[in-house]
């Protein structure tokens, strides 16, 4: 059985739920089992929001992610509240040009992007989020970047046509950071 | 097959509510179950149905008890405390034997409480919550596809039996997403001989009421409504039984508690432990089958709710206090994590031992 358990953190407006969102239809194109689960309480007016989503082959039983195997944390908070509950041999994404700290833990795998940063200078100040899971599917052995583009292709409605190729180019520069 | 596609319970819920014919819904935002309403604002003047936003719960239910006595199929929706400003109107609708689908996506109280999700309306939606001698067949989702099964079910039973079906999820299984899928549903209508409908000079008055001034007569109405009560007891009972083929140990879970249960129940059989899980899908009726099937073999159950205990006591009387019952519970939007169940089940075994 593989089930991989993926948890999003940062501030609202930092596009987590969307995040959340992307691998959630991108493993139900897949034909995977698939769950998402979105905080919906006062934080998400402008404090930390999370969202976790679990992929599987097999039916997925709680929805609620104790213990990840992936974080995703855009902001400091959301890194000192959750590096803690990383499965060991987990995953850490951590969002640098945000997040000046350092993961201190050696059982876990961290990769650190300066999204936020990346983003700014490609002028795509919002896709911070998009950079990073680009980079989180390139290096994650249960996750591939084949596919994105249909995803995209679901996921952006037709009146905002222009932001399906603008994600497409998060997406890459997260796939080729570091290479 | 149908395409499998994501969607929140709570859009889940309105769809298959559209789908099952519903075309009047009657409502008040409240967090976390404003997507139902969205939905059907959306939805519902493109189908010539009719979406409302009432003044006030009170008035939504009531927008709900008018349209159900002229024969519509009708719905509203709400969290914990708007459910409790509805309860008048849920007594009266049962005291005129209408059918109305109310569905309570439950937040953490008493009073305000909090935004997150819980089960503590158990005792309101199964053992009354408006005044008199009354019952609602009261459904518990635990997945989003069942979100939408049981609507339908639940607006069929309500025309079948002539009363309220409630739907009792909480605030995970509203806000998460997950896929599903709408297969063609077989969808009954009824013949509705009593509705307000208009004479047409055609026929006798239809009176829709629940007002009794003999007792002789409100008398004899609440034994005709019990007779119909016990026909549901028997016939409508819903449950599913989870690896419990040689379980010693039993957890009892409904909905998002069932759904971590499962996590425990997988672990513990991992390690040896006979466990098994019984979530029943109707609260009320209570599933007692389910629990006289098992109760030679069961030595301990574990009950796992969102609240400091309430079906507890449905488990104690449908085992007949054959064997043990523990709580293992979180309450004002906690949730337990799969390890708190697993500590408890672990206890079960060694109490038994």
């Amino acid at each position: 059985m593989k089930t991989t358990q993926i948890l999003f953190a940062g501030f609202g407006g930092q596009g987590i739920l969307f995040s959340g969102k992307f691998l959630a239809y991108k493993g139900l194109i897949e034909e995977l089992q698939v769950s998402w689960l979105p905080s919906y309480g006062p934080e998400m007016r402008g404090g930390t929001a999370n969202c976790n989503v679990i992929l599987s082959d097999t039916p997925v039983g709680s929805p609620i992610i104790t213990t990840p195997d992936v974080l995703v944390a855009m902001n400091l908070p959301s890194l000192q509240k959750y590096v803690g509950t990383v499965a060991p041999g987990g995953q850490i994404y951590v969002d640098s040009s945000l997040i000046n700290a350092k993961v201190e833990r050696d059982d876990v795998q961290v990769f650190y992007i300066p999204a936020t940063q990346m983003a700014k200078d490609e002028g795509i100040v919002s896709l911070a989020n998009m950079i990073i899971v680009g980079h989180l599917l390139e290096n994650h052995s249960e996750l591939s970047f084949d596919g994105v583009n249909e995803v995209v292709e679901k996921l952006v409605p037709p009146k905002k046509a222009v932001l399906k190729e603008l994600n497409i180019k998060a997406l890459t520069l997260g796939k080729c950071y570091g290479k | 097959m149908a395409e499998r596609i994501l969607m929140k319970g709570n859009e889940a819920i309105a769809e298959a509510a559209i789908r099952a014919g519903c075309r009047h819904y009657f409502g008040y935002p409240i967090t976390p179950q404003t997507e139902i309403a969205a939905y059907m604002a959306k939805k519902m003047p493109k189908i010539g149905g009719v979406f409302l936003q009432a003044e006030s719960e009170i008035a939504s239910i009531n927008m709900v008890y008018g349209a159900a006595a002229a024969g519509m199929r009708v719905m509203t929706s709400s969290s914990s405390p708007g459910i409790s400003l509805k309860a008048e109107g849920l007594s009266y609708i049962a005291g005129s034997d209408v059918p109305a689908l109310v569905v309570n996506v439950q937040r953490g109280g008493p009073g305000l409480g909090g935004i997150q999700p819980s089960q503590s309306d158990y005792f309101q939606a199964t053992k009354g919550g408006g005044h008199g001698d009354y019952r609602m067949i009261v459904l518990a989702p635990a997945s989003v596809q069942e979100m939408a099964s049981l609507t339908i079910k639940g607006f069929d039973l309500a025309d079948k039996y002539l009363m309220t079906s409630m739907i009792l999820a909480d605030g995970t299984i509203g806000q998460m997403m997950e896929p599903i899928t709408f297969e063609d549903a077989e969808i009954k209508t009824y013949d509705k001989p009593w509705a307000l409908t208009g004479t047409e000079c055609k026929r006798p008055h239809n009176v829709v009421n629940s007002l009794y001034l003999k007792p002789d007569e409100l008398e004899k109405k609440n034994f005709e409504r019990y007779e119909k009560y016990e026909q549901i007891e028997k016939n409508e009972a819903m449950w599913e039984d989870y690896m419990m083929d040689d379980a010693e140990i039993c957890v009892v879970a409904f909905g998002i508690a069932s759904r971590v249960a499962k996590n425990a129940v997988m672990t513990a059989r991992s390690e040896g432990i006979k466990v098994g899980l019984i979530r029943p899908i109707t609260l009320w009726p209570f599933p007692k089958a389910a629990f006289e099937a098992v109760s030679d073999r069961v030595r301990a159950y574990v009950s796992v709710e969102l609240n400091m205990g309430q079906m507890i006591e449905d488990v104690r009387l449908a085992t007949k206090c054959s064997a043990p019952v523990t709580l293992c519970n979180r309450t004002g939007g906690m949730i337990p994590s799969p390890d708190e169940i697993l500590d408890s089940i672990r206890n079960a075994q060694k109490g038994v031992l």
